[in-house]
């Protein structure tokens, strides 16, 4: 993709910041340098993908907090440490010295955003899909890109979506779909104790080698796909099927916000980086300038989209029926799932 | 019943029902700090939540349930230690 590359030209000179800092606005912003009410003061942002910092970066960006600013840090709802307070005459400076660690600032108006993503399943006990790892690999490929409007990308790692997918542009969400070993199952239905979602219940009349208190069956039509169960399960009976990425985009917050719309399930890893790129060259070759995707998708219709990730991720696309399925309705807020368009088989 | 744990002897009984979480799992962690590997520690939780959450911490500590019961309003597990 030849606009990618051009981008990631843009984007090199973007990290270079202190070279060539002008005075407008949108340009300042470009590179993470935000004006702030006070004149001649500027905010400077610095990219931390999926929340997180190397200690000797985040040393560095407190020593320059307290040699440019005024001694203190702030940390930007989407996980970036900005450092209030910095004149416009230190700017250069501030950003050379934090370039000499290899912290770098973070790019604010029409473009890929930092991406956003909680700690998933390195370390974080419900994660299920490894969400740093996606998030750093693609703060890489794409930040700094110019669109139509901000592009905001972010990875939960499981359905609890605690970074937010659903209020992206771009948004996934780490999955699983469990499966019961017969074997195994010793009946003690602590895994129907584990699901919130009414979507296990025991029979007491399933026969197996460890069980005289029967097994529990699964409704799929219920299941959020969140492992509770798996987890809870102390007999290696309750195991994980496939896992991988459910798929959201339109969401936005703001002033209007907008809920995204469900595009896909069990997107494995491998993919996700298709994904993003299909949905981007839909976005350019679509999207309307000052139009976040949410609203070029309601313009232009869902299937259209969908119609573009047909190549990409056929076999995981949501159709009609699976959207009308109560484990996507309850995903959303009350009533959300109503107003979703008629998916058409695609 | 067939679980393998049947009619074996805990080293330490704790009945935490009316403990919420994650109070419930400290107090079973620190039981079971106190054991020797392969000794036994029986904990009755409540249903609901704590079921969904003290099983997967305890194997997450790397301990292995042996049997897990259902005793009406509340779940029986034994524990052995694994070090
Ligand atoms: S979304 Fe899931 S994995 Fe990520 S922080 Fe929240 S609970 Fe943990
Ligand atoms: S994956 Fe979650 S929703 Fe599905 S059955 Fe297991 S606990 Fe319930
Ligand atoms: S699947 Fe696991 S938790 Fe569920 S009843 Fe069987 S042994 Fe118990």
């Amino acid at each position: 993709m030849s606009d990618i590359g051009a981008a990631k030209e843009r984007k090199r000179e973007l990290n270079l910041g202190g070279q060539t800092i002008r005075i407008l606005p949108e340009e300042l912003k470009a590179g993470g340098i935000i004006p702030q009410r006070q004149k001649g003061m500027v905010t400077v942002r610095f990219a931390a993908p999926g929340g997180r910092v190397e200690a000797k970066h985040m040393a560095k960006i407190a020593e320059l907090a307290d040699k440019y600013g005024r001694g203190y840090l702030h940390f930007t709802f989407r996980q970036s440490p900005e450092i209030p307070f910095v004149r416009l005459e230190d700017v250069e400076a501030l950003v050379a010295e934090a370039g000499e660690v290899g912290a770098s600032i973070a790019g604010c108006g029409k473009r890929v955003r930092v991406p956003t993503a909680c700690a998933g399943c390195e370390y974080n006990p419900n994660g299920l899909v490894n969400t740093q790892d996606m998030a750093r690999e693609s703060y890489e490929r794409y930040f700094g890109m110019d669109h139509s409007h901000k592009f905001k990308l972010s990875f939960s790692g499981c359905p609890v979506d605690c970074a937010r997918a659903r209020e992206n542009d771009l948004g996934f969400q780490g999955q699983v779909e469990p499966y019961l070993n017969p074997d195994n199952c010793t009946g003690c239905s602590l895994c129907v104790q584990a699901c919130q979602d009414d979507a296990l219940y025991m029979d007491p009349s399933i026969e197996g080698p460890r069980t005289k208190r029967g097994m529990p069956v699964r409704i799929e039509e219920q299941c959020i796909s969140c492992g509770d169960c798996i987890k809870a399960c102390a007999f290696d009976a309750m195991l994980p099927q496939r896992t991988g990425n459910a798929v959201y985009s339109g969401g936005k917050h703001g002033k209007h916000p907008h809920v995204a719309y469900p595009i896909a399930e069990f997107v494995p890893e491998e993919k996700v980086y298709d994904v993003i790129e299909a949905v981007m060259a839909w976005y350019r070759e679509n999207g309307k300038k000052g139009e976040r995707i949410g609203v070029t998708i309601d313009r232009i219709g869902i299937n259209s989209l969908r119609r573009a990730l047909k190549d990409v991720i056929g076999e995981y696309l949501l159709q009609q029926e699976d959207i009308e399925k109560p484990r996507w309705r309850k995903v959303f807020f009350h009533g959300v799932a109503d107003a979703l368009p008629e998916y058409e088989q695609v | 019943m067939s679980e393998a744990g049947e009619g074996l002897k805990p080293a330490k009984s704790l009945d935490l029902r009316g403990t919420p979480c994650p109070i419930n799992f400290v107090k079973t962690k620190l039981a079971l700090d106190g054991l020797a590997e392969g000794e036994l520690l029986e904990i009755i939780i409540d249903e609901g939540e704590p079921c969904k959450n003290v099983p997967r911490s305890v194997k997450d500590e790397g301990h292995k349930i042996l049997e897990a019961e259902d005793i009406g309003g509340a779940f029986r597990l034994l524990i052995v230690k694994v070090a």
